[in-house]
């Protein structure tokens, strides 16, 4: 096994939280997530950037964890599927997922929820176009996604 | 909650919650202490004679677990049907990607390098790829004549229409593989010792197939195998069967290394060596009247297998029913063969078969009304099958069937006549064309024939002191609702809350075999067990005197306190019987094939823009007659989810196969259809309560993969007024019609 001390320690802020990650040095961040801090909600696909299964918010951006390096979120600001229900009170798309049938086998739901999640940051009131254009890289084989944008539309109706 | 609020009422998920926060734990999830990885060593060819394992140079080999064929305990096949795979390749290996070796280790990192470096040395033989090369006996691979089984169906004389009928009208339908692609790959973690026996946790549909496989595997008596389902990440079919390989080399490297194991595949992993839907090739001769009757069909339906049997006996078994469709033909031959290939074998999927032959049947319909001169709609209307009159098995329909009145109200919501007429006149100008078609289908719930019958299916109810009811059943939740519909069910039938009913989590050490999660059968068969099971907890007590007739929550909570206070427990137990009315006759492939039908009819819109070449669908109605419809928003994402697949089925999905290996095993290259890609998808039921379901209810996970392809190649053929005869209907094949087309012109 590779020993402990050639893992690094990559400051960053992960769901509220000053951590110092260990991490092997060319480790993915998706990787080092799960391993390191058990956040195991956010799930590898595909490890090519495709599924987005793995997504999680970086600086309150969108991106596949399996396409970044750990190495690379020094000072970062990262928000993963646990940190979007606030003290136990599920977000607004939670609620939908829940409610709508937005998810079914519940694997791309992580990385779904969060792609919906900064959509409404971005633009608290979207249309279906901008939600089939936010949600199409993160790929979901149970839905056929109709429940998912109606979700989506539900949690900007019903806003928190 | 008073009975009639909740059937029918789109109550929450049961798991919904864990799901949506990410707390569920699915099996890559979850980290035992002092776990091992495990990794599969695979064949580099299609056929041939092991020559040489050659352990690379630079790897600690020492530190590794290594399995070879002559460590396994008990017997090296994975116990199904015919049991002819082996779990370790023993000298020959038939198919690319076939396990050879297995190792394992407990730097993950370490593992893959050296599962890089072992060489696996292989003599080749000559391979067979294609269903033609198969039939053909090209090489015999498999058996004496490359068939794994066959089947014939007969009704009436069919060879004593040609000749007087007006219309002989024949054609050639192929369709491709097709990749699960479950979003979550295939996965189990072990822990096994002579001693404590097997334990496997895994993603899974059917856990007692994968007890059943590990029995074999180590020899061992069924109460020293446990299997629990972990939460699993869809399945689709493609972890009806497949999991029983993957948890057994997981236990074998446990066994040998006194360890847990974890063995999860990565995704090209998955996509190379998991199963897909079987390729099929069908022949199709109809004859027909002037005035539109359907008088024969004689139809020859083979399907690629890959390099052993596992499920294709009855994939085959299932499209050769399904072949002649919803329609009353008097003379009717369904020939079927089910073929050997150097894949790696083909399985289960959604549909198991039927999609298969009903897009021939489908198509041919379109081709054959062309030929007699009415519409795609007019013929269909003329042969539509009517209660009392029989399928190709001979089966009479006793349910009220109306596929008039279905394919009336598709067209209605889909606006299909005015679109036919607009679209005709505006594709003469323009170089995007647009198109609308549709297919009428059946899809029949439950274990073909027999086969619930000797499944003997069993689930139990258990009633707590403070009045909660647990449900037992091996029936996994993978998406579709499982948990939420029987709780639903059983709640309903004792009059309880929703939240008070718990399903159990799969673990062959606690539930009673339930069967496979597969086949349609999970609301309608499983589901109808939990209901009588429920209703054996109320009998129970109100038999001891405990509970009237009507009663009130309150009065069951105390009920169950005290029945469980004077007797320890109180349990209940149903187990499947076949109604008397279901006769079928395994010989002759005669009688009533499935308990009941579900019925449908879809219409699909497209565009293809003779520019790029590329067809959309724009539009997609599904219109079905399911039974009883247990949870509206849970039946409805079955069908969207299911016309998604049958659309990346119908136009992206393709399996690019280079020597019996699937060539583009990644996401970026294997496309399905995204969030831009699908169409509105606008699904109607009719519901006819089906006796012989929970509260009415039939099976209705497979049907809507039945009809999107067909829908969908009859409306290109509306737009551009080209047949295409094969699915996946890449933009190639457009292009290469339209030059063809043009060079003619």
């Amino acid at each position: 096994m590779p020993e402990e001390r050639s893992k690094i320690k990559v400051n960053c802020t992960v769901n509220g939280e000053p951590v110092a990650l260990a991490a092997y040095p060319l480790e993915r961040l998706l990787d080092a997530l799960r391993r390191e801090l058990r956040l195991t909600g956010t799930k590898e696909g595909c490890g090519e950037g495709e599924c987005g299964a793995c997504s999680v918010m970086l600086d309150g951006r969108l991106v596949n964890s399996c396409l970044v390096p750990a190495a690379q979120v020094e000072g970062s600001v990262i928000r993963t599927i646990e940190g979007v229900a606030e003290g136990g009170r599920l977000h607004a798309v939670q609620q939908a997922f829940i409610e709508t049938g937005g998810a079914q086998c519940g694997i791309c739901t992580p990385g779904m929820v969060l792609a919906a999640v900064a959509l409404l940051e971005q633009q608290p009131h979207p249309g279906e176009d901008d939600i089939r254009r936010a949600l199409a890289g993160n790929l979901c084989r149970c839905t056929g996604y109709v429940k998912i944008f109606e979700s989506v539309l539900k949690a900007v109706d019903g806003g928190r | 909650m008073s009975k009639a609020e909740l059937i029918g009422r789109p109550v929450p998920r049961k798991e919904g919650r864990e799901k949506v926060t990410g707390a569920a734990l699915y099996v890559d999830d979850i980290e035992p202490e002092g776990v091992i990885y495990g990794a599969t060593v695979r064949s580099p060819a299609a056929r041939g004679i092991v020559r040489d394992i050659v352990f690379g140079e630079g790897i600690p080999w020492d530190e590794f677990t290594v399995v070879r064929p002559q460590d396994i305990p008990g017997a090296n096949y994975v116990a199904l049907i015919l049991n002819d795979q082996p779990y370790l390749a023993d000298g020959v290996v038939n198919h690319p990607e076939e396990p050879v070796l297995l190792l394992a280790h407990p730097d993950k990192y370490l593992l893959e390098e050296a599962r890089r470096a072992v060489r696996v040395e292989v003599e080749e033989l000559p391979p067979v790829f294609t269903i033609e090369e198969s039939l053909e006996k090209k090489e015999v691979i498999w058996g004496e004549d490359n068939v794994f089984k066959s089947f014939l169906v007969e009704k009436g004389d069919v060879d004593s229409v040609w000749s007087a009928a007006d219309f002989v009208v024949e054609g050639e339908y192929t369709t491709g593989a097709q990749e699960h692609l479950y979003i979550e790959t295939n996965g189990c973690i072990a822990s096994a010792s002579p001693a404590a026996g097997v334990t496997v946790w895994g993603s899974m549909q059917c856990p007692y197939y994968v007890h059943k496989a590990l029995v074999k595997l180590f020899a061992l008596p069924e109460d020293k195998v446990r299997v629990v389902q972990t939460e699993t990440g869809g399945g689709f079919g493609g972890k009806e069967e497949f999991p029983s390989l993957v948890a057994g080399h997981a236990a074998l490297l446990a066994w040998k290394s006194g360890r847990p194991v974890k063995m999860v595949y990565d995704r090209a992993e998955d996509m190379v060596a998991s199963t897909k839907r079987h390729p099929s090739r069908t022949r199709v001769r109809a004859a027909a009247s002037r005035d539109g009757k359907l008088l024969g069909l004689d139809i020859d339906f083979v399907v690629d297998g890959g390099a052993y049997a596992t499920l294709s006996a009855v994939v085959l078994s299932r499209g050769t029913i399904h072949a002649a469709g919803p329609y009353n033909c008097p003379n009717v031959r369904v020939r079927s063969r089910a073929v050997a290939t150097n894949a790696p074998p083909h399985g289960a999927f959604r549909g198991f078969g039927a999609p298969q032959s009903i897009f021939a049947l489908e198509r041919h319909l379109d081709r054959v009304a062309g030929q007699v001169g009415l519409t795609p709609e007019e013929f269909r209307r003329r042969n539509f099958i009517r209660r009392g009159e029989t399928t190709a098995t001979g089966q009479v329909i006793h349910e009220d069937v109306d596929l008039g009145g279905i394919l009336d109200r598709a067209f209605e919501l889909s606006d299909y006549h005015a679109k036919r007429v607009r679209f005709a006149r505006e594709n003469a100008s323009g170089t995007v064309k647009r198109g609308v078609g549709f297919a009428t289908f059946m899809h029949g719930a439950g274990f073909t024939g027999s086969g619930e019958k000797f499944l003997q299916s069993v689930v139990g109810c258990e009633a707590t002191a403070d009045g909660r009811l647990h449900v037992l059943a091996a029936s996994t939740e993978i998406g579709q609702g499982t948990n939420t519909i029987f709780a639903q069910i059983a709640a309903e039938a004792l009059g309880l809350d929703y939240e008070r009913v718990e399903v159990v989590r799969p673990d062959t050490g606690n539930v009673p075999n339930s069967g496979p999660t597969v086949a349609s059968r999970t609301c309608m068969i499983v589901g109808k067990l939990v209901e009588t099971a429920a209703l054996g907890i109320k009998q129970q007590l109100t038999s001891a005197g405990l509970l009237p007739e009507k009663y009130t929550p309150e009065e069951f909570e105390r009920a169950c306190r005290e029945y469980v206070e004077q007797h320890g427990s109180l349990k209940s137990s149903s187990q499947y019987k076949q109604p008397d009315d279901i006769n079928w006759d395994d010989e002759h492939y005669r009688g009533d094939a499935y308990g009941a039908y579900a019925w449908a009819a879809y219409v699909a819109e497209v565009s293809v823009d003779t520019t790029t070449y590329e067809a959309r669908v724009e539009d997609f109605v599904a219109v079905q007659e399911v039974g009883r419809v247990i949870h509206p928003v849970l039946a409805a994402g079955q069908i969207e989810g299911g016309v998604a697949q049958g659309i990346g089925y119908a136009l992206y999905e393709r399996v690019a196969w280079e020597r019996g290996r699937m060539a583009n095993g990644q996401m970026t290259n294997y496309i399905i259809p995204t969030a831009a890609d699908v169409p509105p998808i606008r699904v109607h039921f009719l519901e006819n309560p089906y006796p012989g379901g929970p509260a009415g209810a039939k099976g209705i996970g497979e049907l809507p993969m039945d009809g999107p392809a067909p829908a969908i190649l009859n409306a290109v053929e509306h737009a551009l007024g080209v047949a295409f005869d094969h699915a996946p209907l890449t933009p190639e094949a457009i292009m290469e019609a339209l030059e063809r087309e043009g060079a003619a012109a």
